[in-house]
């Protein structure tokens, strides 16, 4: 390929020589992408529409196209209905309240405060950092009933929490409850960034004509923030969409399948060596991403 | 993705870092020293909410097995011992998972800095055929959710040997999207002066980049290296499913295997070790963690 560019425009200065570089540098990440990126994504594709299990890894050509079966297949599975209805639980749920909370906090932190400003941001978003495996641990603990911590404090306002892990109604919250904990301090940091472009003048502006600070949120914050909000929000339902370590270090799905969502139920099918079915769903999984994400820049957009 | 998110902030300087550089904003009325006292109430019971796992997870790290099966739980420890850290590392192999984390972060990041960077700068500054195409193709695969490529990932890995050995746990990661699109973002900041400088003093094109730009590349390659060593460090699904005997497992393998394992009635060993997993990046956190906000607060403009 580096051949081509040596001919290419004499006229410039240096121009093959500058062509060749280019692709010195750009070839080790190229070959990496094409192997362990492009490939896979293409070979998924494939794979959903044939028969493909685990044990077809050693004769790959053995495996037959079956066209859209794996689909129908996957959506007409009770159990993966189950899990479309918990995911879309999560995300529904999950997503407005990590916004929520994400949002207060990074108000709080530039309009409301000055001083302590970096220790509040650092404690918010610490538990971003951590391993998912570590933080199941120890919210496992937290949740136990009787006897965690939650349910303690809990009971000293006179409230008997539920058996949360152990009670299908419950597990979910406790997921979203875990999930947007650890999330929100991600979406604050950008929140954060997004507020501190919003000019200290429009709002002095706006105090002068009399608004109070809810009409100035309202009015100058909110329409200047719709960028940001757009991006968290989207960020946010991807990663959602895509809900899996939460139940798989938590509650394996369980109980009676409450906490099993698509992307654990794609892993489940991977486990069992139905590859071209976990591919089917996999591919089902970026459908909705795309739906999604492509609904909320309409939404969004069409309000500025 | 296409985000066209108006307003580039990051190019600022971040708050934190300079508190009091900046003119105190007078858009709340009436804050004008501190903020609302009852806001700082408010931040401190959340702050405390947040952080309070994190400090029972210590706290109970050092207690007894028959003091952490109490009801109701204890806060402070009655009896401090760092027993379960001596049997952490005596009797499990938590030393071993610990280097085969570190190996495949570090081996991880460096792959991403360097070829990433590569990338990013022939992308940013140079002129070549192919450019428009390599520029789609990598920002086209930044959408895509990782649960696509997963399974011929993994098929693919095990066609080529490299199940339960340490290179199947890194080769996957070496390059990421988002490293080229952070590089790149950073390189076409720089002046373009700065190749025509280098060539006149007759520098071959490679010394350019690696005697001139790269050293100019300090913030962005400390973000995106902070970036990857986390994520790295935390990746649990590709090396629960790779690593498959135990001289292989990396930390939140061990941890989250030993944790559903038939021992998983030892309360002070997974609590000791949930300590160890997080404290190394605490410590990393806590060191740069002007970078690490930047760099999340930079993905925003994606």
């Amino acid at each position: 390929m580096t051949a081509q560019t040596v001919s290419r425009s004499p006229g410039r200065r240096s121009g093959g020589r500058e062509g060749r570089a280019a692709w010195i540098l750009a070839i080790p990440f190229c070959l990496l992408f094409l192997a362990f990126t492009a490939w896979p994504v293409v070979q998924s594709m494939f794979m959903s529409f044939t028969d493909t299990k685990a044990r077809d890894l050693r004769s790959p050509f053995s495996v037959n196209i079956i066209g859209l079966d794996n689909y129908t297949k996957a959506l007409s599975d009770p159990v993966f209905r189950k899990a479309a209805a918990n995911t879309a639980y999560f995300v529904l749920v999950g997503v407005p309240l990590t916004l929520v909370l994400a949002l207060a906090a990074a108000i709080a932190l530039d309009k409301g405060i000055t001083r302590f400003r970096s220790v509040f941001r650092l404690g918010f978003y610490t538990p971003v950092i951590t391993s998912i495996v570590a933080v199941a641990v120890v919210w496992r603990f937290l949740l136990q009933d009787p006897g965690g911590l939650i349910n303690t404090v809990l009971g000293w306002v006179g409230i008997d929490g539920p058996n949360w892990l152990g009670d299908p109604n419950w597990s979910m919250p406790a997921l979203i409850m875990m999930a947007s904990w650890r999330n929100f301090g991600t979406a604050m940091i950008i929140f954060l960034a997004g507020l501190q472009a919003v000019p200290a003048e429009l709002h002095e502006a706006a105090a002068i004509d009399g608004a109070g600070a809810w009409r100035r949120f309202r009015h100058v914050t909110m329409p200047l923030l719709r960028p940001t909000l757009l991006f968290v929000m989207v960020t946010t339902s991807i990663g959602y969409l895509q809900v899996f370590e939460e139940p798989f270090v938590m509650t394996k799905g369980g109980p009676l399948d409450s906490t099993i969502t698509v992307s654990y139920n794609t892993f489940q099918q991977f486990g069992f060596g139905n590859y071209g079915l976990a591919s089917a769903m996999s591919y089902l999984i970026f459908v909705v991403i795309a739906i999604v994400t492509a609904l909320q820049f309409r939404l969004l957009r069409e309000r500025t | 993705m296409s985000v066209d998110t108006a307003p580039r902030p990051v190019a600022q300087p971040s708050r934190g870092a300079t508190p009091s550089g900046r003119a105190p904003r007078s858009g709340m009325v009436g804050s004008n020293n501190g903020g609302h006292w009852w806001l700082y109430l408010v931040l401190v019971v959340a702050l405390v909410a947040v952080i309070a796992p994190f400090v029972w997870m210590v706290l109970g790290s050092f207690k007894s097995e028959g003091e952490l099966r109490q009801v109701p739980p204890t806060w402070w420890p009655q009896t401090a011992s760092l027993d379960n850290y001596t049997q952490l590392f005596s009797r499990l192999n938590f030393g071993q998972f610990f280097f085969n984390s570190t190996a495949v972060a570090v081996v991880v990041t460096v792959g991403n800095l360097v070829f990433c960077s590569m990338l990013g700068y022939a992308l940013a500054m140079l002129d070549f055929k192919g450019k428009k195409a390599i520029f789609v193709a990598v920002m086209g695969t930044l959408m895509i959710p990782g649960v696509v490529t997963f399974v011929p990932l993994f098929v693919l890995v095990a066609n080529a040997g490299l199940v339960d050995t340490l290179p199947g746990l890194f080769l996957p990661f070496l390059v990421s999207p988002f490293g080229v699109f952070l590089m790149r973002q950073f390189i076409l900041g720089l002046p373009k002066d700065l190749l025509d400088a280098g060539r006149v003093d007759g520098a071959g094109e490679l010394t350019i980049f690696a005697r001139i730009i790269m050293p100019l590349c300090g913030p962005a390659l400390a973000t995106l290296g902070i970036l990857t060593f986390l994520g790295s460090w935390n990746n649990f699904l590709w090396p629960l499913v790779v690593a498959q005997s135990e001289d292989k497992y990396t930390l939140p393998v061990a941890l989250a295997l030993y944790a559903t394992g038939q021992n998983s009635t030892n309360y002070g060993l997974l609590l000791a070790g949930s300590t160890v997993v997080i404290l190394p990046i605490l410590v990393i956190f806590l060191i740069f963690q002007r970078r690490f906000i930047e760099g999340i607060a930079t993905t925003g403009l994606k």
